[in-house]
C-alpha cells in the first residue's frame, strides 16, 4: 500500500470513528464553557442512541431518529441543569447521576429493540468539487456521513461564535466571572441553561450517529465510555471547538493505528486502547499546561449576591 | 433569610444529625414513588412489586442472605470511596480496583504453590496490593500531571476490564473448562468460607466491617485523618498548613483502592470460585458504591448500613427479574433516581424552615 493511501484510509477511519466525539465534544465544551461540567455525557449519548434508533425504526426515516436523538439528549440536559444550576447541586455528582440513569432507563426501555438491524440507516455523500483535491479530497470529502460534514462545519460556526461574537464574549464570562456577567446584564442562569441543553442535543446526536449510521443497531450500552473519553477531549481541546477537531481527529488516527497492529496483538488490548489514549491525551495536556484555559467558574454554582 | 408565604426559611451552617437521615429517607421515598410509576407502565402493581419485593428479600432466611452477599463488594467499597471523597478525590474507579484484585487474588490461587492456611490471607494481601495499586496511579496522575481523577480512574475501568477478558480468554484460559472463558476453578484451599446454605462468605464481611470501624477512627483520630479532612474541605487552608497533596492523594487512593480490591478477592474466593468475564465478577459493585458513599456523607460507619441498603436494591433487581418478568436494568434507573434527589435535597439541609403565625400581613418573598 501506498504512503498516499495510507494517510487517506488513517483520516478517513478517524474521522468516521471521530464523529460522534466530536458533536459530543463541541458540545461539552459550551457547557463548561458557560461554567458548567457535565459528566452525563455517556448517559445522555445513550438515550440518544435509544431514542434515535428507536424513532428511525418505527418512522423508516433516520433523519427524525436524529431529530429525536438531539430532543432526548436536550431535555436528559435540562435534569442536570436543573440540579446543578437551580438547585446548585454538586455537578459532579449531579453528572454522575444522569449517567447512571441514562445506562440504566436506555436498558430498561431497549430490551424490545435488541438485535434488529436498522432498514434504513443514514445515507453517505460526497462534496462535489472538493471530492476531487488530492489526498485531502478522498480523505475528508468522498463518502462520509452528513453528520461528519455539518459537525466539522459546526466546530467552524461555534469556534467564531465562542471568540467572535456577543453571545460568545456573554458565555466565556459566564465561565468565568459570573458575579462580573451578572453586573453587566448578562442573564447567568439563562446562559448556563442553554448552554447545557445545547450540549445535550449535541450529545444526543452523537449517540443517534452511533445507532443510525456507525452501527445501525442498538446494544446495551454501545456507547461504551464515549462519553467519557468526550470530556477527556474537551480538557485535552482546551475548550476551543477547532482544537476540538484536533484533538478527534488525533485520537480516531491513533485509534486506527492501534487497530491495524492487531496481527501482533490481540484484540482486548486494541479494545483497550482509547480508554489508555484517554488518560495520555490529559498527561500530555497536563505537560502543556493546558489547565490554565480551564474557565474560572468551571464547576461552581452561582449564587446571587456571594462571591 | 427567604420568606414565602407563612414559611420562613433560614440559612444553617451545619446541618443536624436528624436533618441528613431525613432528607434522605424523602429522597430515597421520592425515588420510591417514580419507581411506583415504571412499575405501574410495565403493568404491575406498585404495591405487589413492592410486596413482593419486600417478602422476598427481608422475609425470608434466603432473601436475607442475598442481600447481606450483595452488601459485602459495595461495603468495601463503599469505606473506600467515603475515605477518597472525604478527600475530594473523585475516584471513580472501584470496580477496576475490584477487578484489580480479584485478578490478584486468582494468581495466587491458581499459580502460586503457597500452602493452604496461608493462601486465603495472600490471596487479601495481593488483592489489597494490587486494588491500591489501581488506585495510586491515578493519584499520581492527578497530582503530577494534573489529569482528571473522573476520567482517569474511570478510564482505568475499561483497562482492567480488557485486561481481565484478556486472561480468560488468553492465557488464563481454564483447560479444563472446554471452552468457555473462564480459568480453572480454584483449588479448594482457596475456597472461602460461607454461612451455612448462602453465598455469604462470612470471613469478607468481617474486614468489611472492620474496615468501616478502621476507616472511621483513621479519619476522626489520626494525623492522616485530618489531613484528609483538610484538604477535603479547604485546599487552600492545606496548603498554607503545607499539607502534602501528594502525600494525601497516595494514601486515600491506596486505601479506596485497596478496599475495593478486597471486594474483588471475596467476589473470586468466595462466590464464583474462578476468574470469569468482568461484568460477571461484579455487576457493577463498583459503580453503585458511589451511591453508598455519598449517602453515607462521609461517615464510613453510615456506609455499613448505606451498603446494606443497596445490598437489598441488588437483591431485589434479582427478584424482579425472576418474579415480576422486568429487566434487570431497573435498579439502575433507581440508582440514578436516587443520587439525583439526594444532591437535590440537600440544597434543603442548608435551610431551616419555620412557620411564623400571621404578623403584620406577610410581605411575599424578601430577599435572601
Amino acid at each position: 500500500m501506498g504512503w498516499e493511501s495510507w494517510i487517506v484510509d488513517t483520516l478517513r477511519r478517524a474521522l468516521a470513528y471521530g464523529t460522534p466525539l466530536l458533536w459530543g465534544t463541541l458540545g461539552e465544551i459550551y457547557a463548561e464553557r458557560s461554567g458548567v461540567v457535565n459528566l452525563g455525557v455517556e448517559g445522555m449519548m445513550i438515550l440518544g442512541a435509544l431514542a434515535a434508533f428507536a424513532v428511525a425504526q418505527s418512522t423508516g426515516n433516520p433523519w427524525i431518529g436524529i431529530l429525536a436523538a438531539a430532543v432526548v439528549g436536550g431535555l436528559s440536559a435540562l435534569i442536570h441543569a436543573f440540579f446543578s444550576i437551580t438547585l446548585r447541586a454538586n455537578q459532579y455528582v449531579s453528572g454522575l447521576a444522569l449517567t447512571i440513569f441514562g445506562l440504566g432507563l436506555s436498558g430498561l426501555l431497549g430490551t424490545s429493540w435488541v438485535g434488529i438491524s436498522l432498514k434504513n440507516p443514514l445515507p453517505k455523500a460526497s462534496i462535489p468539487g472538493l471530492k476531487e483535491i488530492p489526498i485531502l479530497g478522498p480523505a475528508l470529502f468522498r463518502d462520509h456521513s452528513y453528520l461528519t460534514y455539518i459537525g466539522l462545519f459546526l466546530a467552524a460556526v461555534l469556534w467564531f461564535v465562542l471568540y467572535k461574537t456577543r453571545w460568545g464574549i456573554a458565555i466565556r464570562s459566564v465561565g468565568e466571572s459570573p458575579a462580573t456577567a451578572d453586573a453587566m446584564g448578562i442573564n447567568v442562569f439563562a446562559v448556563r441553561y442553554l448552554c447545557v441543553i445545547f450540549g445535550g442535543v449535541l450529545a444526543g446526536v452523537a449517540g443517534g450517529f452511533l445507532s443510525v449510521e456507525y452501527r445501525p443497531s442498538w446494544t446495551e450500552g454501545m456507547t461504551a465510555g464515549m462519553g467519557w473519553i468526550v470530556i477527556a477531549l474537551t480538557i485535552f481541546a482546551a475548550w476551543d471547538p477547532l482544537q476540538a477537531v484536533g484533538g478527534v481527529v488525533l485520537f480516531g488516527a491513533l485509534y486506527h493505528l492501534a487497530y491495524r497492529l492487531q496481527r501482533w496483538f490481540p484484540p482486548e488490548f486494541l479494545k483497550l486502547m482509547p480508554y489508555a489514549f484517554a488518560i495520555l491525551v490529559l498527561a500530555v495536556a497536563g505537560l502543556r499546561k493546558v489547565r490554565r484555559g480551564a474557565p474560572a467558574a468551571l464547576g461552581l454554582p452561582y449564587v446571587r449576591g456571594q462571591r | 433569610m427567604k420568606r414565602i408565604g407563612p414559611l420562613v426559611f433560614e440559612r444553617r451552617l451545619a446541618p443536624t444529625r436528624t436533618a441528613i437521615l431525613g432528607y434522605s429517607l424523602l429522597a430515597i421515598l421520592i425515588a420510591l414513588a417514580i419507581m411506583s410509576v415504571i412499575f405501574w407502565a410495565y403493568g404491575v402493581s406498585p404495591i405487589k412489586a413492592y410486596s413482593t419485593i419486600g417478602r422476598t428479600t427481608l422475609g425470608t432466611r434466603f432473601g436475607l442472605m442475598e442481600v447481606l452477599r450483595r452488601t459485602i463488594p459495595l461495603l468495601l467499597c463503599g469505606v473506600g470511596l467515603v475515605i477518597a471523597f472525604r478527600a475530594k478525590f473523585w475516584n471513580i474507579g472501584a470496580e477496576g480496583q475490584l477487578l484489580a484484585g480479584a485478578v490478584a487474588a486468582t494468581w495466587v490461587a491458581l499459580f502460586t504453590g503457597i500452602p493452604a492456611p496461608w493462601k486465603i490471607p495472600a490471596m487479601f494481601v495481593l488483592g489489597f496490593a494490587a486494588g491500591a495499586l489501581w488506585g495510586i496511579i491515578p493519584a499520581l496522575l492527578k497530582v503530577k500531571l494534573q489529569v482528571n481523577d473522573v476520567i482517569s480512574t474511570l478510564m482505568m475501568n475499561y483497562i482492567m476490564a480488557y485486561f481481565v477478558k484478556w486472561l480468560i480468554y488468553g492465557p488464563w484460559r481454564g483447560p479444563t473448562m472446554r471452552g468457555f472463558a473462564y480459568t480453572d476453578l480454584f483449588p479448594r484451599d482457596a475456597w472461602l468460607p460461607l454461612f451455612k446454605y448462602s453465598k455469604v462468605h462470612w470471613p469478607t464481611l468481617l474486614i468489611g466491617l472492620a474496615a468501616a470501624v478502621t476507616a472511621a477512627l483513621i479519619l476522626s483520630r489520626t494525623r492522616l485523618g485530618y489531613e484528609i479532612r483538610v484538604v477535603g474541605d479547604s485546599p487552600d487552608a492545606a496548603r498554607y498548613a503545607g499539607i502534602s497533596f501528594l502525600g494525601v492523594s497516595l494514601w486515600v487512593m491506596l486505601l479506596s483502592g485497596g478496599l475495593a480490591g478486597l471486594a474483588g478477592v471475596g467476589e473470586v474466593a468466595g462466590i464464583h470460585h474462578r476468574l470469569l468475564e468482568p461484568d460477571h465478577v461484579s455487576l457493577g459493585y463498583g459503580y453503585t458504591a458511589i451511591i453508598v458513599a455519598w449517602l453515607a456523607r462521609g461517615s464510613p460507619l453510615a456506609a455499613i448500613v448505606t451498603s446494606l441498603l443497596f445490598g437489598l436494591i441488588f437483591a431485589a433487581g434479582d427478584e424482579i427479574k425472576v418474579t415480576l418478568q422486568m429487566p434487570f436494568q431497573i435498579t439502575g434507573v433507581f440508582n440514578g433516581l436516587i443520587l439525583f434527589f439526594l444532591i437535590g435535597v440537600e440544597v434543603l439541609l442548608y435551610w431551616k424552615v419555620r412557620v411564623v403565625r400571621k404578623e403584620k400581613g406577610w410581605a411575599g418573598k424578601a430577599g435572601s
